[in-house]
């Protein structure tokens, strides 16, 4: 299975977004889906691989179809716009800890 | 009587908003904030004595004040530092009563000419919790804070 | 994986909390805090290079910091003043992004140590207003949002 993709990076791209617009009133098939944009259908697919794999949408059987629709509690991640801040302070922290592990011990 | 010290608290909040109209132009309004010999009159605890032991009036400056009562004895000192400083318009700064309950409070005071004659003060406290800015509130502020404006338009209309 | 990061920003308030653990004895931490060299190489990443233009760090000192890109255009410049500095224990200061309408902060640093080796640093960042705390929250979510879109743009032009 791929990397788990960057939620943020998922939902940069527009077509992505409406997708998620989409699905967000109601289940839809990759076909459905589809008819909506004027885009080439494997492209389409590309990106609802892409937010599958992210865990933004959700895949479910019913009878013969695959029924996307969309996970709730990785659309609260998003809104959760903490997250990047909580990074970039983590990544700060991170270097400066590597930074100062060079340095000789104060007795 | 209307009393001309606002005080505007939110519920819930760690901040407050200090509004006064006087009958100053704002150069005065300023000038009685900026000039040590003048803080030292109005700017105080009731009776007590204030002596400016440092006041560097620009940005990045820094200041301290120390208060004695009738018999000499230091009751309070306050010190902090100035991140901003632009005459007749802003001052922002630290402020802190050593040894003191409440913690590191942060001013800003936007001074604001209204006309010729008149100006207002508006001054955005902000306290460390809202726990400490619930416990300044319960002193009775707005008379302590209108009886020194009061105090200082008195000293600064001699100036006009 | 967990960040060892955490923020804890409540809702319809103007402050938050940063809280890290390290495995640094304090007296190092608080050095990475108080060594001009050692904040430049911190501040610095692959799109701009920081220098510290001053730097007094003493109770009532004061700092400026200046980030520049490759072609030396200034991206970010920030400045404040030193309320409290006591070694390996508290640094209070003002901090405010120069040329961005964020206001300026009040910030406490408290340095604490745990072991012989390891530390925690709680930062308490007080903001002018509520809504400057959640816009300078959502800076880094706006600029990963942009150079996601940037990179995506990038891709979409080789083919």
């Amino acid at each position: 299975m791929n990397l788990r993709r960057d939620v943020f990076q998922a939902i940069a791209d527009p077509t992505r977004r409406a997708i998620l617009v989409l699905v967000a009133s109601q289940s839809l098939t990759a076909g459905a889906i589809a008819s909506n944009f004027d885009t080439a259908r494997p492209t389409v697919s590309k990106h609802l691989q892409i937010l599958t794999e992210c865990e933004l949408l959700k895949q479910e059987q019913n009878g013969r179809e695959i029924y996307y629709h969309l996970n709730p509690n990785k659309m609260k991640e998003i809104a959760n716009f903490i997250e990047p801040f909580r990074k970039m302070w983590d990544d700060r922290f991170n270097k400066l800890e590597e930074i100062m592990k060079k340095h000789k011990p104060k007795k | 009587m209307e009393l001309k010290t606002k005080v505007h608290a939110e519920e819930g909040k760690q901040d407050l908003l200090i509004t006064r109209e006087f009958d100053l132009p704002v150069e005065l309004l300023f000038k009685a904030h900026v000039d040590p010999e003048i803080i030292v009159q109005w700017k105080i605890m009731p009776n007590t004595t204030a002596r400016i032991i440092k006041f560097g009036g620009k940005k990045h400056g820094s200041f301290e004040m120390e208060s004695t009562d009738a018999q000499g004895k230091v009751v309070s000192r306050v010190n902090g530092v100035i991140h901003e400083f632009i005459p007749n318009k802003r001052i922002i700064r630290t402020f802190q009563v050593e040894n003191g309950p409440m913690g590191v409070m942060f001013e800003i005071y936007d001074f604001e000419k209204l006309s010729d004659n008149t100006s207002k003060l508006n001054m955005h406290v902000i306290y460390e919790s809202g726990a400490i800015r619930d416990q300044v509130l319960k002193m009775p502020m707005d008379k302590g804070m209108g009886m020194a404006f009061e105090r200082m338009e008195e000293i600064m209309k001699k100036y006009k | 994986m967990e960040l060892k990061t955490k923020i804890n920003a409540e809702e319809g308030k103007q402050d938050l909390y940063i809280t890290r653990e390290f495995d640094l004895p304090v007296e190092l931490l608080f050095k990475a805090h108080s060594d001009p060299s050692i904040i430049e190489q911190v501040m610095t990443n692959p799109y701009a290079t920081a220098k510290i233009l001053k730097f007094e760090g003493k109770k009532h000192g004061s700092y400026q910091t200046q980030s520049t890109d490759a072609q030396g255009k200034v991206v970010f410049s920030s400045n404040g003043a030193y309320h409290e500095f006591i070694p390996n224990k508290k640094i209070v200061r003002t901090f405010e992004m120069e040329n961005a309408p964020l206001g300026v902060q009040l910030e406490v640093y408290e340095f604490e140590k745990l072991t012989d080796s390891t530390s925690r640093l709680n930062i308490h960042v007080i903001y002018e207003s509520g809504a400057l705390r959640d816009q300078v929250l959502k800076m880094p979510f706006a600029q990963g949002l942009s150079m996601a879109h940037d990179r995506l743009q990038e891709i979409m032009k080789k083919k």
